[in-house]
Order: structure tokens, then sequence, then C-alpha cells
């Protein structure tokens, strides 16, 4: 689809045109990552500095008790969240697609908590979840006095408290782009299956469910990317307390930039951000590969 | 890859998306099932309002009457103070002069920001379909990756970078952060638009003599109405509801609102006004949610592509 014959020679108003996305890809993107994971593997306190120090800050990291909480917690909540974002979405998609009455307005209350900053869902949940006069409470003054539900005073639990504010931020999205694949599977189908008489929740599992993987692939990506970075929710929800409980790796990084000044240690933890990330698009791209391939044998 | 599949419902109206008709079995009559279905749909739709309609009754109660601890009950004396407090009396640090400077700053970073990110992804996504020039599609391919990078792999190199060219902490500064992390989705989106038109249109304009810029303002710019609207929608809400930039490159002066509704509500000073904390946070979130109620389904198309924002 492309103008192939403005190809031969470089049109400079083009260039001209796109000096920003230039500057922004080689910068940014390029240049800017490339020095900081160059500078994780220097000594850099408050400024760069250029000494190298080999792996050193990457061993730092690895033994420092704040780093490894967070790792920790990151594979909690995200593991958690991320399954029961899916879960709960492709539910609410399939029922959302039997033809049932109010769509509209369904769709709107389940996709209205991602148009709000993850400030204000860390917030509202933080004081929904008040142990004094929050839910706790409010269900003990209906007469269950034994009722205990406040995750975030506990250094224990805390991390539970977010994944349910994620759930309730990010299982709308995953819903919208499951429902898009739904309904993106031919109609023949279902009518096919209902002529052989497979029941409609085998239908759903086992002929249509394998047909929208590209749908569960993009939620599933999306969802990595958006655990990778959850940093607002952690900050206005729990501050990363009680203690260090709820600390994850956005949030070290950046407190290594500026609280603590400590930029090399950072750097190093910016860069395991990045491997996570790189797996998965290696992984997506090597299947999209192999799917073109056989696509074009067939 | 993925991403280009994200940005495809937002990209053409064509093609499978969230609108189109269900296309499940049909219902028969009223069965036990059907009730199932709805009493599931009504209770998660229970669970996604219950913080919404927390937040609303919170905020019109006086605080003896919070203090009673019963979170689900309407207001037995509404009050607006709260409202008026959370605007123009709560306090930041030392400054007491409520959110309404906060939702200034907001105001100033947003609109350019929106403006200049999406005239720049506009300009892209117009070269990359109509004149790929050599080096192109690997600096789209760059972009597109950076859509993926978690923020913190590049926000130090930034920080270094506006410092040497002193516009780190200024309105500037935080305007050029924005346009640059707003820029691998939108030029996803436009590309993906203009890739969709018909390549004639073009070719027309070339024969007319026309050059890149008059092809783009007089032919490209009329028809990217619909694809604009997205952009704005995904860019409003996005740059509004964003807290890690704000607070690490506008600067204090420049802070938008949602760094001071975090600091309002998480002060550690002070007795916790929680209906003040409430109706602050209503206000935050009134912007971005005006947009997503006054454009629905315009909403809804962009979502998938501006999901791998935030």
């Amino acid at each position: 689809m492309m103008a192939h014959a403005t190809r031969r020679r470089l049109p400079i108003q083009a260039v001209a045109g796109t000096v920003p996305m230039i500057l922004v890809s080689v910068g940014v993107f390029i240049i800017g990552i490339g020095a900081s994971v160059l500078w994780s593997f220097t000594s850099s306190k408050l400024f760069p500095a250029y000494d190298f120090v080999g792996l050193q800050q990457y061993r730092r990291l690895w033994a420092d008790a704040r780093w490894l909480i967070s790792v920790n917690n990151i594979w909690i909540f995200g593991l958690l969240s991320i399954a029961c974002n899916m879960v709960f979405g492709y539910l609410l998609a399939v029922f959302m697609d039997q033809r049932i009455r109010q769509e509209d307005t369904f769709r709107s209350i389940f996709l209205y908590p991602f148009a709000m900053s993850l400030i204000v869902t860390g917030l509202v949940w933080q004081w929904a979840l008040d142990p004094n006069l929050g839910l706790q409470q409010t269900v003990r003054n209906w007469g269950w006095t034994d009722f205990s539900f406040a995750p975030l005073v506990d250094a224990k639990t805390a991390i539970y408290g977010l994944v349910v504010a994620g759930i309730w931020q990010g299982s709308g999205v995953t819903m919208a782009i499951l429902l898009a694949g739904l309904r993106g599977v031919d109609a023949e189908i279902w009518k096919a299956a209902r002529v052989d008489g497979i029941p409609t929740w085998r239908t759903h599992l086992f002929i249509v469910a394998p047909m929208m993987r590209g749908a569960f692939a993009t939620a599933f990506v999306l969802q990595c990317v958006a655990v990778v970075r959850v940093y607002d929710l952690v900050i206005a929800m729990t501050g990363g307390g009680p203690g260090i409980a709820t600390t994850m790796p956005a949030v070290y990084v950046i407190q290594m930039i500026t609280v603590r000044q400590n930029v090399g240690q950072g750097m190093a933890g910016a860069t395991m951000m990045l491997l996570p990330i790189l797996l998965v698009l290696a992984l997506g791209g090597i299947l999209a590969w192999r799917r073109k391939r056989k696509g074009v044998a067939a | 890859m993925s991403a280009a599949d994200v940005a495809a419902p937002g990209a053409t109206a064509a093609g499978p998306d969230v609108l189109a008709e269900p296309r499940g079995p049909k219902p028969r009559r009223i069965s036990v099932g059907r009730i199932g279905l709805y009493a599931f749909l009504v209770m998660s739709a229970i669970f996604f309002l219950v913080p919404l309609y927390i937040m609303i009754v919170t905020s019109l109660k006086g605080m003896p009457e919070i203090r009673l601890g019963h979170l689900f009950n309407l207001p037995a004396e509404p009050t607006l103070q709260p409202w008026v407090d959370a605007a123009f009396r709560a306090c930041t640090g030392r400054d007491c002069f409520g959110l309404s400077p906060g939702f200034i700053n907001s105001v100033k970073i947003t609109v350019p920001s929106v403006i200049i990110s999406i005239v720049c992804a506009s300009l892209n996504g117009y070269a990359l379909t109509f004149w790929p020039y050599k080096g192109a599609s690997f600096l789209f391919g760059v972009l597109v990756f950076g859509a993926f990078v978690p923020y913190q792999v590049v926000i130090y190199p930034l920080i270094i970078g506006l410092s040497t060219v002193g516009l780190f902490a200024t309105l500037p500064g935080i305007i050029i952060v924005h346009t640059i992390f707003g820029m691998p989705i939108l030029t996803l989106l436009f590309r993906n638009f203009y890739a969709s038109l018909p390549v004639e249109l073009f070719k027309a304009g070339r024969i007319d003599g026309a050059g890149f810029w008059r092809i783009f303002f007089h032919i490209m710019l009329p028809m990217s109405v619909p694809i604009t609207v997205v952009a704005v929608i995904l860019q409003v809400t996005g740059i509004w509801n964003d807290f890690l930039f704000g607070i690490v490159f506008a600067g204090r002066n420049n802070w938008p609102m949602t760094v001071q509704l975090n600091n309002i509500v998480n002060t550690t000073t002070g007795v916790r006004e929680y209906n003040v904390n409430m109706a602050a946070t209503i206000l935050t979130a009134a912007v971005p949610l005006i947009v997503y109620f006054v454009s629905g389904r315009w909403f809804v198309r962009g979502i998938a592509a501006g999901a791998v924002k935030g």
C-alpha cells in the first residue's frame, strides 16, 4: 500500500517533518536506554560517572533486601492480578455477549475505573479498606463483630489490597479487548457447534477461546507492561508500606534516583525491569513469525 | 506484533471491534441461566460502582458522621463544605490553597502537550505511510518498542538531558516529556489510519504537483478528524491522569493535580479529613470522567490503543 515511487531519493521535507520522531527514537529510546544500561555498570551516585565497576551494582542490587522484597511483590501482584483480570474479564466478555439488555450501561460501568488516574484508584481503595472507618468497621457495625477485612495495615496482606485495586481498575479493559476478540469469531462456528449438539460452555472453552488467542495475547502483553510499570497505585495506596512491605521495582528505581542518590544501582534495577519486557516481546515476535511462516507454507 | 493488533480497532472503524453486534446464541425465554447471567453482571456492576458511591457519599458528610463508621449510609446532613475546602483550602505542606493551583497547572500541562504530541504523531504517521525514506521503518520499530519500555529505564537519561538544556523542572520540560511518551502509541494510531486510506488520494496530489506539506495540509489533515478525536481523548485522559512524570519533571511550581491530590491525602501532619480527601479525589477524577462519559463509544475505540500507556 505504500507509495514506492517516492522511495528513490531521500525526501528532505519528509525528514524535516519527522525530526521529532528521529530525536525521540534515537535520542530517547536508543541513546537513553543505552545510557541507562551503561550507567548500571558504573559507580554513579547523584551524577553520572564513567568508572566501570563491572557487575558490582547488580551484586549489590540482589543483596539488597528492599529490592528482593520488590521483586517478590511484583511476582505476587503480577501473577494474581493478571490471572484474576483474565478470568474475570473473560467471564464478563462472555456474559456481555449474550444479547443482554443495557449492554452500553454495563460496559460504561465496567470501564469507567480505567478512565481515572491510578492515584485516584489508590486513594479510593485506601479509604474503603481503612481499618477503623472503612468496610471492616461498617460490616462490624452491621452485627458481624468479628468480621475482618483490612489488608493494608498488615505487612503480610497489604499486597493483596493492591491486587484488589488492580482488578477493579484493569478487568474492564481486559473485558473490552476479549469482547472484541469474541465478536471477531465467525458466526458460522456457533451454528456448526449447535448442529453438532456441543454444549455452549464447551464451544466457548474448547473452540472459540482458542480462536481468540490474538485477543488473549494482546490483553496479556498489555497487562504485563502495566504490571512492570506499576508505580502510582503503590504510592497512592500504601506508599510502599507498611514499612517496605509493598515496595515495587518501579518505586525502588525512582527512590534510588531521587532520594537515595544511588544512580548506578538504580540503573541496575531499571535494566532488570527491561529484561522481562524484552522476553515477552521476543516470545511474541517468535510466535508471530512462526505463524506467518506456517501461513505462507499453507 | 501485538501492538499493531491493539491499535487496529481504534485506527479503522471497520473490522471486529467492541461495538459490533453480539453474535452469541439468541436467548430464549426467561430461564434460570438468564437470571444467573444477570445476577453475575449486576454483582460485577456493584463491585465496580461501590468505590464511586463511597467517594460521593463520604465527600458530602461531616467528620463527626464519618467517625461513626457507616461507610454506605447516605449523608444525614449533606454538606458541600468539604468540596469548597478541597478546591480552595486543603493543605499540601505549607501551602493551603486546595487543589485549584493543581487544576490550573494540569490545564497548562495538558493543553499544549495534547496539541504538540498529536501534531508530531500525525506528521510521523503521514510520512511513514506516504514518504517512507530510508531508515524510517527502523525508526518506527524503535518507537513501537518504546511503547513497551518501563519508564524507569529512560527517566534518568531524560533528567540529565533536560537539565543540560535547562528545561528540567519547567513547564516546557514536562510538555516535552509528555510529547515523547505519547509519541509511540499516537504514531502507531496515525500510521494505521493513513495506511487504510486509498493511496490514489496521495497519487492525485502528487500528479497535481503538490509536495509533502501541501498534501498533508490540504488532503490528509481534513480527512484525519475521526482519528484525531480518538487521539485527543487518549491524550487528555492519559496526561491528566499522569503522576510519575508530573512529580519528576514538572517542578514544584508546576505540579499537576494528581501530585497535589496525593500530597493532600497522604500528608502525615494534622487530622485526616476523609470528606475533604474524597471531594478532592472526585475533583481530580472529574475531567477524565467527563471526557469518558461524553465521548462514550469514541473512548471505547481508543481504549485498546491507550491501554499500552499507564
